[in-house]
């Protein structure tokens, strides 16, 4: 080209730009390194780990406000130290736990509808989303969530502690046509979920394929071949709106959050 | 056109054709899609109670029509246009080329099929099942080998700037494509991320804002540094500005995805590391929009008569002004308001529609032209009519969604003289309504734009070829 760039140019972006392999192999090594150092952290940080079974989280203390260590197991349920040994005698404050199987099939719908992209599980710790929400969402909260469902967009409320919040017949009305309920929703009707019959063999195919993911599986002692087994009939004559509503019904209510602890590091 | 070189070069240029007709009708479709969902918001009656048309299912449709249907064919149209150009040469495989214009628009039909029923990974801008994700990969890879070994051939000394804007997306959108599509599935239709919860957001935000950056931005920068300099018919500003702007977004942009989950469960010091890059990358991203203005230094007089100039400098300035806004919402104070609302999606479709749907029609207009060997479009005027109608367009949507969105986050964090919160949820969705109307019409105004620019496109081609037949100069298509 011209003097313009033997005058500008420095001599190695001037050898750069002549070898189609050099500027292959440094565009490829510059557009590397931030989302690694961002990204392989979480993997390993005691506060993003989720340290299932390890009752000292990689030594991570939650600690309460007079500083007294809260027990792990308290925020993951862990099976082995709770007094509820399976899913069914679970009971909310025990921890973090995987979903059931007719929640697991909700979540799939959950999932098929988009409907995160109207509503995020993610609450931020604020006072208004504390007044409006709850206690803000915490790590552990979503580990079983493969393919996280914090969405980015509050067209409609934030869901993540909706868990019990209403009755199961308000959540079927809202859910069949949201307007007879609420007149100034915008959300489309979904009366149409009843008349679905929940997909067994795929919920079951879903129970199998998260015990065996590479980074946070459901363990194999609390989802357990017999357990698994059992899921059919659990899900026998369910339409999708049973499983939707159930899947609702099982949001943000799993760790018992008391005032004034900092569950956050 | 290759009668203007030293030494006449047979050019590969008949896939751009069909790329750039490509681009200009998922245009139309994606927008038009776009104003059906945003209605739906405004006029909940239009999801018919039909299960493929409601808004959970076809604003991915949306999405990925826009961005990776109309967006697509308009990078790799011009993507191929510039690299045979600027190397002297003619592509390194025409077959490839051609395979990765049918593989592209494969994964575009089935996207069409797939997202209304519901066949979806719940991963934002990344929806599309893991049989299609694969042949995503596939296609991709085509592409950019072609496009990577058609830079080893040229002919040309030096590897020109859009080059290294589009090398670079190419590599990135590769790392991104594989590490966030990981999946195992249940069916053929059905998968689950590899990654969960924390993890799994981080890596979907590397992805989602990469795909701005690279794709949306890098990509469409690639077109800025050719087609700017092309019609104002004046060199790049400053080459040394150039320099600074590849690497410093190259390397710099990498690390924006984390401010997409401020004050989330991610450890505080990856959304900060985010937003106090984001900020720092003003510098390049105003040094490029920079560059590209000063471009027109001395050739300012044109805009008065050249309306595809006019695309390229409006489209400059949404850069900017995006590039501004971008950084300011990453600021955690700002974000703590401005996330979860409207503000963001104004944000996105500044970028989408001012931005990048902006220069690729300045460069779309150019081709025609060159392509198909004209000295003037089928109708200028409609030119600047479509010229006006988009920016108009964009300007009332951006401002409908910057009204609603501050509207909203200033709604749910307002509380009372006696400390309750004043808003019920539901009072910001009925405030929202004039606002949803106003941005269904500013996109409705958009795309009336776009069906301006395909008729024109198809005329001015239908005219070409009427008067190639006449000259009875064989048709080489």
């Amino acid at each position: 080209m011209s003097d313009h760039d033997t005058l500008y140019s420095t001599k190695f972006q001037d050898k750069i730009e002549r070898s189609t392999l050099l500027m292959f192999v440094m565009t490829a090594i510059a557009v590397a390194i931030g989302g690694i150092v961002e990204i392989v952290p979480l993997f390993y940080l005691p506060n993003t780990a989720m340290c299932q079974n390890d009752p000292t989280c990689n030594n991570t203390q939650h600690k309460d406000a007079n500083g007294n260590v809260i027990p792990m197991d308290k925020i993951i349920w862990n099976p082995a130290t709770s007094a509820h040994k399976t899913l069914n005698d679970w009971a909310p404050g025990d921890g973090v736990r995987p979903y059931k199987p007719l929640e697991l099939a909700g979540r799939n719908v959950y999932i098929r509808e988009g409907c995160f992209l109207c509503h995020s599980q993610m609450i931020r710790p604020f006072r208004d989303e504390k007044d409006r929400y709850g206690h803000y969402s915490i790590a552990e909260e979503s580990m079983y969530d493969h393919t996280y469902q914090w969405g980015s967009k509050r067209t409609g409320p934030d869901l993540a502690r909706l868990g019990g919040k209403y009755s199961d017949e308000w959540h079927r009305r809202h859910l069949q046509y949201p307007r007879d309920v609420v007149p100034e929703s915008v959300m489309p009707n979904y009366f149409w979920l009843e008349g679905k019959s929940v997909d067994v063999a795929e919920t079951v195919q879903t129970m199998k394929v998260l015990t065996i993911m590479p980074f946070n599986p459901v363990p194999k002692t609390i989802y357990t071949d017999e357990y698994i087994a059992g899921a059919s009939a659990e899900l026998e004559g369910k339409t999708d709106m049973d499983a939707l509503i159930a899947y609702l019904q099982s949001l943000g209510n799993h760790v018992k959050f008391e005032e004034g602890v900092n569950y956050r590091d | 056109m290759a009668a203007t070189q030293a030494t006449p070069v047979k050019y590969d240029m008949e896939v751009v054709r069909w790329f750039t007709i490509a681009a200009a009708i998922y245009a139309v479709v994606g927008t038009l899609v776009g104003v059906y969902v945003a209605s739906e918001l405004a006029w909940p009656f239009l999801n018919f109670d039909l299960e493929w048309i409601t808004f959970g299912r076809l604003r991915p449709l949306h999405t990925n029509a826009v961005i990776f249907a109309f967006g697509g064919c308009a990078l790799m149209a011009t993507g191929f246009y510039i690299v045979q150009r600027t190397g002297a040469t003619a592509l390194w495989s025409n077959k490839l080329a051609w395979a990765t214009f049918w593989g592209w628009n494969l994964i575009i039909v089935l996207a069409v099929i797939t997202l209304p029923l519901g066949w979806t990974s719940g991963k934002e801008y990344a929806e599309l099942e893991w049989p299609i994700d694969i042949l995503i990969a596939v296609v991709w890879l085509m592409y950019g080998f072609n496009y990577i070994m058609t830079i080893g051939i040229r002919k040309t000394s030096h590897i020109y700037v859009s080059n290294w804007f589009t090398m670079g997306m190419i590599v990135m959108i590769t790392y991104l494509h594989v590490v966030n599509s990981m999946a195992i599935p249940v069916s053929m239709t059905n998968s689950f991320s590899i990654y969960s919860g924390v993890q799994d957001a981080m890596i979907q935000w590397w992805w989602g804002h990469n795909a701005v950056g690279f794709y949306l931005t890098g990509g469409f920068l690639a077109i800025m540094y050719y087609f700017v300099p092309k019609q104002a018919g004046k060199p790049v500003f400053s080459y040394r500005l150039s320099v600074l702007h590849f690497w410093a977004l190259s390397f710099g942009y990498v690390w924006l995805g984390a401010h997409h989950l401020q004050y989330t469960a991610l450890p505080d010091w990856t959304g900060s590391l985010g937003a106090a890059v984001s900020l720092a990358m003003i510098i390049p991203s105003w040094g490029g929009a920079m560059n590209g203005m000063m471009t027109l230094s001395g050739a300012w007089d044109k805009l008065r008569t050249d309306y595809i100039l006019r695309f390229l400098v409006v489209a400059l300035a949404f850069y900017a002004m995006s590039t501004f806004e971008g950084p300011v919402m990453s600021i955690k104070t700002v974000n703590a308001l401005s996330h979860y609302t409207d503000w963001t999606v104004g944000h996105v479709h500044s970028g989408a529609l001012g931005w990048m749907a902006m220069v690729a029609y300045g460069a779309m207009y150019h081709m025609v032209k060159k392509l198909w060997g004209v000295e003037k479009m089928y109708s200028e005027g409609l030119v600047n009519v479509h010229f006006w109608l988009a920016t108009i367009g964009t300007v009332i949507y951006v401002v409908a969604m910057w009204v609603s969105g501050i509207m909203q986050g200033l709604m749910w964090r307002d509380y009372d003289e006696y400390g309750t919160l004043t808003y019920t949820f539901v009072e910001s969705v009925s405030a929202m309504h004039p606002y949803y109307a106003m941005r269904a019409i500013g996109g409705l105004i958009f795309n009336i734009g776009t069906w301006i620019a395909l008729y024109n496109i198809v005329m001015t081609v239908r005219t070409a070829s009427a008067a190639r037949s006449a000259s009875a100069v064989p048709a080489n298509a």
